[in-house]
């Protein structure tokens, strides 16, 4: 048995099979459908979530391999029901279309904040190239991480 | 993706052995080569040993010399500060590249030993790939080749080697510290890669089970300057078509030493001796730039989709030097 720890919580997992990854285990096995597969290969960002308070990429990690890391997911983004100032953010701005990309967009603008990269809209640009949006929701999504960042924080 | 075990070394001499055991065995890093080719069915190992937990994670200043542990995530050496003082080219290098998720899983061991983004390499259902199948052919030659070599490639093979961080590292001449089954040795980077020739399926001089375990990257003189210019197809998240990596001593309006690699054209990270050796004593400008990019360009092996690349390595090279230098005219 494996344990993940998900949002705060401990799940004991029997992967029986060494191929599920960490986005396979939130998705099927714990019904954490918020983060998302888009190509599943690294290219596109949606199934961003962070591992010990960094983001990566949990369609190229195994789920065997988080074992004793602290996984946060969009789930676990709200406090009681309240939303993420970011997610707020991004609601307000209309930083979306289809929604898809969103989800992987707000964990990676969470981590771009708490890594102090989101100084100009160049930079918020360059540092969220790893999340590609096929609506072009763009304009939006860097109005929506500039607010929260003149905000002064948001910090996961 | 073929079936596998899942095993976690606890320390460095049960991963070796364990690797070095089995042929079908390899190591799990960062996973962001590793997997992505198992999604393909590119790579079909039996047993994946994960080394993500062993100690040579973290870099170390030894005198002149920094040891950067094989676990060290591309984002913590761009964070270290005597890169970003003393070797600010390996620092954009690192940071051009990929992308900040990626960043965060990819090692530097695993980064040097990446696999070429050739499509038809990567596509098993291509039938003709030396690298991959050996003595089918390549599809690359008369296919889709934007993204390949120009620089020490062959009939056989022409696909890149599409590292960023490698292009300042073999300018540097960065040593690889490797521990295998019959003890440690240390390669100097400039030897690790083998040409293809006509073995393409031979990437590198390590044997089955040897693991990297730091890379030693000796630091250039004090007063050194250097950037790494990526030139590509958008603006970030993206390989490179063509790089260049400068280092550049000044003094007295001349060039007193010289470290030069290239990027987006080799089918191994590019040394450029011949253009160092021109640049070294000359004082810099138009001409010594120019002279210096023709010498890095000689030769070049291209079919019909790299030969843009030719004429676009060289001014991606001379602006470069130019920025580097601060010498535009
Ligand atoms: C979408 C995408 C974009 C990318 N863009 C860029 C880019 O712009 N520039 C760039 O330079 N790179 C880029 N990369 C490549 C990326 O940098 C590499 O995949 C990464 O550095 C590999 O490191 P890893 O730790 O994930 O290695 P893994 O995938 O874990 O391993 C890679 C290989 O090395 C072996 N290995 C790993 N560590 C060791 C060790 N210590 N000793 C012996 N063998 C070892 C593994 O067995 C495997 O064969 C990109 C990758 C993706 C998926
Ligand atoms: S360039 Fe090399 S990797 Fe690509 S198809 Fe040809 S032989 Fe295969
Ligand atoms: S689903 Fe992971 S990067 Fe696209
Ligand atoms: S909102 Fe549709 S992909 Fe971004």
């Amino acid at each position: 048995m494996t344990t993940l720890t998900v949002n705060g919580v401990d799940h004991r997992l029997d992967l029986d099979d060494a191929r599920v990854t960490l986005l396979d285990a939130l998705r099927d096995r714990l019904g954490l459908t918020g983060t998302k597969k888009g190509c599943d290969q690294g290219a596109c960002g949606a199934c961003t979530v962070m591992a010990d308070g960094k983001r990566i990429l949990s369609c190229l990690t195994l789920a065997a391999q988080c074992e004793g890391r602290e996984i946060i997911t969009i789930e676990g983004l709200g406090v009681d029901g309240v939303l993420h100032p970011m997610q707020e953010a991004f609601v307000r701005h209309d930083a979306f279309q289809c929604g898809y990309c969103t989800s992987g967009q707000i964990m990676s603008a969470v981590c771009l904040l708490a890594e102090g990269r989101a100084g100009s809209d160049a930079d918020i640009r360059e540092f969220m190239s790893g999340n590609l949006c096929r609506c072009g929701a763009y304009p939006n999504i860097v109005a929506a991480i500039r607010e929260v960042a003149g905000a002064g924080g948001g910090h996961a | 993706m073929r079936e596998f075990a899942y095993f976690r070394a606890a320390d460095v001499g049960q991963a070796v052995a364990t690797v070095a055991a089995d042929p079908e065995a390899s190591y799990l890093a960062g996973g962001t080569t590793q997997l992505d080719l198992m999604k393909d069915g590119v790579l079909e190992p039996d047993q994946l040993v994960d080394i993500t937990r062993l100690p040579l994670r973290g870099v170390v200043r030894e005198g002149d010399t920094l040891r950067v542990g094989a676990l060290t995530t591309m984002e913590e050496l761009a964070a270290d500060p005597t890169v970003a003082g003393r070797l600010p080219f390996v620092r954009e290098a690192l940071l051009l590249g990929a992308s900040v998720q990626l960043r965060n899983m990819a090692t530097i061991g695993g980064n040097l030993l990446q696999r070429t983004r050739c499509r038809y390499f990567r596509d098993p259902t291509v039938p003709a790939c030396n690298k991959r199948r050996p003595g089918t052919g390549c599809a690359a030659i008369a296919g889709a080749a934007r993204m390949h070599a120009i620089l020490g490639a062959s009939e056989h093979c022409i696909a890149l080697h599409a590292s960023d961080l490698a292009v300042p590292l073999v300018a540097l001449d960065a040593i690889v510290r490797v521990r295998g089954a019959d003890g440690e040795r240390s390669i100097p980077l400039t030897d690790f890669y083998l040409l293809p020739g006509d073995t393409p399926d031979r990437e590198n001089v390590l044997v089955h089970g040897e693991l990297i375990t730091a890379v030693d990257v000796p630091l250039p003189a004090e007063g050194t300057r250097s950037g790494y210019l990526k030139v590509r197809d958008r603006a970030s998240y993206e390989f490179a078509l063509t790089s260049a990596g400068v280092a550049l001593l000044l003094d007295g309006g001349v060039i007193v030493e010289a470290r030069v690699a290239l990027g987006g054209v080799g089918t191994v990270p590019w040394r450029a001796r011949e253009a160092e050796d021109i640049l070294r004593g000359a004082p810099p400008g138009p001409a010594a730039f120019r002279a210096a990019a023709e010498a890095a360009l000689r030769d070049p092996f291209t079919v019909p989709g790299t030969a843009f690349k030719v004429e676009l390595a060289k001014r991606t090279l001379e602006r470069a030097l130019r920025t580097v230098s601060g010498v535009t005219s």
